[in-house]
């Protein structure tokens, strides 16, 4: 059973304006999906849509049906607040742009993490001192009592992300949504979370919802592209189709800017080699 | 083996430290300009054609006979003693006279201002909660309202309310048997209160409203609610530490500012505080009194805001600080 | 996202009404007034009339006058402190703005000091030492202001001076006067005029405090404070001299508020504001 149904999702601006117009896609358990776009192309409120995270002043309309794989979909929008609850998180969690802002600014950072982990699994004490520990582990920070014990500020922007990955993670959720995570990141470090990202995917089995505006960034991560612009689907489909046969105008200015910035560069791909842009 | 004090530690050091000088500081200034501009203090005191024997018994008594820093020195030393000379009108020791005086203004001051916060935190939650709704916005203009309004005219109206037309509350005055007349001296001090109140909730529930917007818009809010909490549980957990350091650094302001409403007040209920006698001290040019009245004024809105600096900094560890703990 | 494109806003609008029915009593006084202010022709505590629109005084002296050269006090007090609270206040905090390490901190630090003591203590502070008069009045809320246009200039002047058109300025031989004058000052000056608004309402507040305790400008040249005072004692038989000067400065300080934020939403859309 697919993990997130969005259909004909439309979100309208207080005063009429679309921001984003009949957007449909589906996602099956372990998929990966790119939602690439330019800022104000609708992207990060799809996102937040799913979450069931919009601004109240928003009108939204359409269907977002969310599962965690085993038991039944449960459509978000106009779901109540209890419903909620329960589900973001445990079936879905995000990932912000900007660490510094999304983490609580006077709150050390093991403490936020913790929050999820008491939440979702009951864990206090002695095994939720070591929990926090083992999910900084998985997020490969280098220290992680240093980092428990220091606040947002405190740490680099590298280590703030993985932090706020690790949170997401802790619900154990199935399906991540990642909204611009590696944009905020010094160019070094985004491609340490990025492949951070992909294999704790991976390995949990987990959805992957990759948002970005940058083409290359997403073509190292997921299987398949939906392109956004001006709130509308302007193309889908696979990764492969998607830079060697792009079909509307617009992917084609994406992935020929994105080909020639990177002419100079060979991009590894997660499977070596087969997502190439500058071959292509 | 040398230990390190912490940071914390060393903070309050300094701050102490600059709470002192500061204090020094104003006593100058404040000693200064009430010796020197006026020229000598013992005008007050004499007539037009007075002989110079007056003059002299005249300066005697204020002290501007001895070298201005004598008179400085023998001011601090006061001081430290915990005097601060006699009156020249009523030659009744000034320091004494401020003692009992306080017994009017603080009561008057702290119980306005715990109402005022106690006020300003449901309402100004309101505020920011349902900004987008009718009563939301009457509630944000009433609380613009209020900071434009003078304080003694809404004490003037409110004498004219209650107090003359009504008749439950008494228009001034307070017993003369002082707190010994519990009953009466809660009476006395209704209005009062219920002025400064009114005056102070206006500008407090436009702090709490904007520190409670900013957190309602704020991105750690969204991430918490993105992993499970409900709203109150995220407000509970971020939004209430967050939304208090904003405040909290406004609040020793306020409470001076409140101090300063209790001293125009007392002039309209006719209340024997701090600000009468200040007043009349001004008007009788009976410079003693001004000083020390000013004197504990300084001494007070420094104090206070030296505390609420701690308080703001133990809550918000991150903000950088400069000498004076304000945030850079 | 859509904004509001209204070229003039209601607020503004309405406070530029207010502001403009005071300015044009305080104006007006300088050339004429209904009764002239040693008239004491009219019957004590008079109810309002076709000849004494406000009623009379306690002396008999029409009251509509008295407000309108209460109306000139305030803009009076208005103007000159914020003239005075501007000009030293800017002056300062540009100096402050360049300094650097300790001097700033000094700097800060004793803007801070001034800054915490209340506005109407330093005022209560200058007239006792200079004796009740408008003048001590506007001195004294002047200098007051001035510590706190310095510390928002030092601000604004040590935010500008990060920006890179100053670097580029400098870099091709622009003497920092130059600068000052060219690319500081234009780009701090709208802030800076809010502010001189917001002050100018307050500036109001704080003298007709001064007054109703006695120590601002003596009668008959009274300002509303002053004339609230006398009201308290008769409130009950003539409540109308109680009432009228308190709304005209409410209207003051919130006309001058609305200006305000009308200037900011013009003037300066980019810095974020209290909602």
């Amino acid at each position: 059973m697919k993990i997130l149904d969005v259909t004909d999702l439309s979100v309208k601006s207080g005063t009429g304006l679309a921001l984003v117009s009949n957007v449909s896609f589906s996602l099956e358990p372990g998929a990966r999906l790119g939602l690439i776009g330019e800022s104000g192309s609708g992207k990060s409120l799809t996102a937040l849509a799913i979450m069931g995270l919009l601004p109240t002043e928003l009108n939204v309309s359409g269907s977002v049906l969310l599962s965690d794989g085993k038991t039944a979909s449960q459509q978000i929008l106009d779901a109540p607040e209890k419903v909620l609850n329960q589900i973001r998180g445990a079936v879905v969690s995000i990932v912000f742009q900007e660490p510094l802002t999304a983490l609580d600014p006077l709150m050390k950072t093991g403490k936020q993490l913790a929050e999820p982990l008491r939440r979702w699994h009951g864990l206090k004490g002695a095994t939720l001192q070591a929990e926090i520990f083992n999910a900084l582990d998985e997020v490969r920070i280098g220290n992680p009592k240093r980092i428990a014990d220091s606040y947002p500020y405190e740490i680099s922007g590298g280590e703030r992300q993985r932090a706020a990955i690790a949170m997401a993670l802790a619900c154990k959720p199935a399906l991540l949504i990642a909204d611009e995570p590696t944009t905020a990141l010094d160019v070094t470090v985004q491609a340490e979370v990025l492949a951070l990202l992909d294999t704790v995917v991976a390995s949990r089995g987990m959805s992957l919802l990759f948002i970005s505006h940058d083409l290359a960034v997403v073509s190292r991560i997921t299987d398949s592209v939906l392109v956004l612009k001006d709130g509308e689907v302007v193309e889908a489909g696979s990764l492969q189709n998607i830079l060697n046969e792009p079909k509307h105008p617009y992917t084609r200015e994406l992935v020929s800017s994105a080909k020639e910035l990177d002419a100079a560069l060979t991009i590894s791909a997660r499977s070596g080699g087969d997502h190439d842009i500058s071959n292509s | 083996m040398s230990s390190k004090s912490p940071p914390i530690v060393n903070y309050i050091v300094r701050r102490l430290i600059f709470l002192v000088f500061s204090l020094f500081l104003a006593s100058i200034s404040l000693f200064v300009l009430l010796r020197i501009l006026p020229g000598d203090p013992a005008n007050a005191l004499l007539s037009v054609g007075a002989t110079p024997e007056q003059i002299a018994a005249a300066q005697h008594k204020v002290g501007s006979d001895l070298p201005l820093l004598q008179q400085f020195g023998k001011w601090i030393g006061q001081l430290l003693s915990f005097q601060m000379g006699d009156s020249l009108i009523s030659n009744a020791p000034v320091g004494r006279e401020i003692l009992s005086r306080l017994s009017v203004t603080v009561p008057l001051t702290l119980t306005a201002f715990a109402i005022a916060v106690a006020l300003a935190i449901p309402f100004g939650f309101i505020a920011a909660y349902k900004a987008k709704t009718w009563y939301g916005s009457i509630l944000n203009s009433v609380s613009q309202l209020g900071m434009a309004v003078p304080v003694f005219w809404v004490g003037v109206i409110l004498v004219f309310v209650f107090a003359l037309r009504l008749r439950v509350l008494p228009a001034g005055g307070f017993p003369p048997g002082g707190w010994g007349d519990l009953a009466g001296a809660i009476r006395a001090l209704s209005l009062p209160v219920i002025t400064i109140v009114l005056v102070m909730s206006a500008s407090l529930i436009r702090y709490v409203r904007s520190a409670t917007l900013d957190v309602l818009n704020s991105d750690y809010l969204r991430t918490s609610r993105a992993l499970g909490s409900s709203f109150m549980e995220a407000m509970w957990r971020h939004g209430l530490r967050n939304a208090a350091s904003p405040v909290i650094s406004i609040l020793g302001i306020e409470l001076a500012t409140t101090f300063v409403g209790a001293v125009v007040v007392e002039s309209v209920f006719a209340l024997p505080g701090l600000g009468s006698f200040l007043v009349r001290g001004i008007s009788q040019h009976d410079y003693p009194v001004v000083q020390g009245v000013l004197f504990i004024s300084t001494l007070a809105v420094l104090t206070i805001g030296f505390l609420a600096d701690l308080i703001q900094r133990f809550i918000d560890p991150r903000l950088s600080r400069s000498l004076t703990g304000q945030i850079s | 996202m859509t904004q509001q494109t209204r070229r003039y806003p209601l607020p503004l609008l309405v406070g530029l009404v207010l502001i403009s029915i005071i300015f044009i009593m305080a104006v007006l006084s300088i050339f004429w007034l209904p009764y002239q202010l040693g008239d004491t022709s009219g019957s004590r505590l008079g109810a309002p009339s076709l000849h004494h629109w406000f009623g009379t005084d306690k002396l008999g002296r029409d009251l509509l006058s008295r407000i309108m050269i209460g109306a000139r006090i305030a803009f009076e007090v208005g103007l000159l402190s914020v003239a005075i609270g501007a000009f030293l206040g800017v002056l300062l905090g540009l100096g402050a703005g360049f300094a650097q390490r300790w001097m700033d901190e000094s700097f800060s630090a004793l803007l801070d000091i001034l800054i915490a003591f209340p506005t109407l203590l330093l005022a209560m502070l200058i007239v006792a030492t200079r004796g009740a008069s408008l003048t001590s009045a506007i001195v004294a809320i002047g200098l007051g202001m001035s510590a706190i246009i310095a510390r928002l200039t030092r601000l604004l002047v040590k935010r500008v001076l990060t920006q890179d058109y100053i670097t580029a300025s400098r870099a091709s031989g622009t003497s920092w006067p130059r600068v000052i004058v060219v690319h500081i000052l234009p780009n701090i000056w709208p802030t800076l005029i809010v502010i001189f608004a917001l002050q100018f309402g307050l500036a109001g507040l704080t003298e007709a405090s001064l007054s109703y305790l006695g120590l601002g400008s003596p009668p008959p040249n009274a300002s509303w404070g002053s004339l609230l005072q006398e009201a308290q004692a008769t409130v009950l038989t003539a409540p109308i001299a109680a009432i009228v000067p308190g709304l005209l400065l409410i209207a003051l300080v919130i006309g001058m508020n609305m200006i305000a934020d009308g200037l900011r939403e013009v003037a300066d859309p980019t810095m974020r504001r209290s909602r």
